[in-house]
């Protein structure tokens, strides 16, 4: 009877197991090594980072108000309608990619979409359809469609593939059609976390929507972006600190409203 | 009223889950399905509404061959088949008029159903159902706030919603309390029995089978090993059934200790032949 134990190590083999650990360390101490640190621009560069600081102590909200509020306008109708016409999207694409719903042919497609969708970062996509539409909040409202369509569905299919099989199977027994069996079985099973993540999102896209104007798509970005150009510091930081409340607003009102439909 | 012949299927490439069942069940008869876990209890009678697919033969409801329909004959023939759940398997997030309505799906196009708008025969008949099964009062909660006997009892509603002509039972006491169970199994008896429904009620406790059923059948590794009343399920039909046990307890002793079968309306059929043939 043996007397001494100890849990199995997750490698088996010691060799592996000290290989592995020697060579990640190797790795960590060269990768560190190699990044070359040019001091003397720190130091500048902390200079001109403690003014962009300063300047939130004293932001500047009336010299560019006009261009803010305009902006901001911008921004959010490039979100709400982005928002919306993504979702309405995203709803027949997370359809046909749950395992469970869809024939073969159509989950594949589906899953392609949502593939590429969420393998461009928003900016990229956003440089795409500058290129595509030209300047404006038009490319950043296509944008945003896009990138919603690869966050929502791939999440809707996912909740519809962990959806209780027991439920679509009664439904289906009672001689439902497939969208009377939908309507009933599946739908019930992911409409509030499908709520919540609709709030999410168009939080997510509220963001996205002053990131991307940097690229030219339009909205609050593009102001943001104008006044770090002319080192408008204080104006940067009132945009900033606009964003934030807004953002701030939207995430608490969503968790509100998240409570309420679960 | 329903008729299985040589029913057969198998998962993948192991051992087949059924392997070839023959069984007949008339109108108004209730059978209790009785066997270990995997003989092939629920793959049956899911084979049977072809919720699971057999790899052969033939069920026949009535004249209607069920193998042989269509995707729109089959959703019509499973009206004529209320099915009933071990957990329940309501829809947890619709209230229970909702639930026992969704029994009418067949029957009602798609946009009158996404609208809630049941014709009124529906919904009177939705509430005499509730009524029956003592939820009246339960019509607008929501199915989760419910606890599992009043769960399985809007399942039975919903089942008999549809009209049919058989119930397919899964494990309908399974989640549940002893007492609890006898209330469940002496309804489903007592609604067949008022309805001149058959049922085949799939079932892991063999007392209570032999309580409420007119007729047992037995099966084992995808095989029916015993098929006859419950006064004559003896401590050997229960070996051949589960396998080597002291039985003393379940089997049937003789006539004067046979099992009460409530309003049995008539004598159970009896296939002996089938019964030896273990």
């Amino acid at each position: 009877m043996p007397r001494r134990w100890s849990p199995p190590p997750l490698i088996a083999n010691p060799a592996l197991r000290y290989g592995l650990y020697t060579g990640t360390l190797v790795y960590l101490v060269l990768a560190v090594g190699s990044v070359q640190v040019n001091w003397t621009r720190v130091a500048d560069g902390m200079e001109r980072g403690w003014r962009f600081v300063a300047a939130f102590l004293n932001p500047d909200f009336s010299a560019r108000w006009g261009e803010i509020v305009q902006g901001m306008q911008e921004s959010l109708t490039m979100t709400f309608t982005a928002t919306v016409v993504g979702v309405a999207l995203s709803i027949p694409v997370g359809l046909g990619a749950a395992r469970n719903l869809a024939p073969r042919a159509v989950y594949l497609a589906c899953r392609a979409i949502i593939a590429v969708s969420r393998s461009l970062q928003e900016v990229i996509i956003a440089i795409l359809f500058v290129a595509m539409v030209g300047f404006g909040p038009f490319a950043g409202f296509l944008t945003i469609s896009f990138a919603t369509i690869g966050f929502l569905s791939k999440l809707l299919a996912e909740d519809i593939e962990d959806a209780d099989p027991g439920q679509l199977e009664a439904i289906r027994a009672t001689g439902a059609s497939w969208w009377q069996w939908v309507d009933y079985s599946v739908w019930p099973q992911v409409l509030p976390r499908l709520v919540g993540l609709v709030l999410y999102r168009f939080d997510i896209n509220f963001r996205e929507s002053a990131v991307i104007g940097i690229v030219g798509a339009g909205g609050i970005g593009a102001t943001l972006n104008t006044a770090m150009d002319r080192y408008e510091y204080d104006v940067a930081a009132a945009i900033l600190l606009i964003i934030i409340a807004i953002v701030m607003a939207a995430e608490y009102g969503s968790s509100r409203l998240r409570r309420f439909v679960q | 009223m329903l008729r299985v012949e040589e029913l057969a299927k198998r998962y993948g490439a192991g051992a087949p889950a059924l392997a070839g069942v023959s069984l007949e069940v008339p109108a108004g008869e209730v059978v209790a399905l009785i066997g270990p876990s995997g003989a092939g209890k629920s793959t049956l009678l899911r084979c049977v509404n072809r919720l699971v697919e057999p790899t052969s033969g033939r069920v026949h409801l009535g004249d209607l061959e069920i193998t042989a329909l269509g995707p729109a004959a089959l959703r019509a023939a499973r009206r004529r088949m209320g099915m009933i759940f071990q957990e329940f398997a309501l829809v947890e997030r619709l209230t229970v008029m909702e639930n026992v309505l969704s029994g009418r799906l067949g029957y009602v196009g798609f946009w009158r159903s996404w609208l809630r708008r049941f014709p009124q025969a529906d919904v009177d008949r939705a509430f005499e159902l509730l009524d029956r099964v003592g939820l009246a009062a339960f019509a607008d909660q929501r199915a989760d706030q419910l606890s599992g006997g009043q769960r399985q009892r809007v399942g039975i509603a919903r089942a008999l919603m549809q009209g049919p002509d058989i119930l397919l039972v899964d494990e309908p006491t399974a989640s549940l309390d002893p007492k609890t169970s006898r209330q469940i199994m002496r309804l489903l008896v007592e609604l067949a029995a008022e309805r001149g429904l058959a049922a085949v009620i799939n079932i892991h406790d063999v007392p209570l089978a032999q309580m409420f059923a007119q007729r047992i059948v037995g099966l084992r590794e995808g095989c029916v090993v015993y098929d006859g009343p419950p006064s004559a399920l003896h401590a050997a039909a229960l070996t051949a059934i589960y396998g080597e046990e002291d039985w003393s307890h379940e089997a049937a002793e003789g006539d004067d200790q046979a099992p009460a079968q409530p309003r049995a309306q008539k004598p159970p059929l009896v296939h002996r032949d089938k019964a030896r043939s273990v």
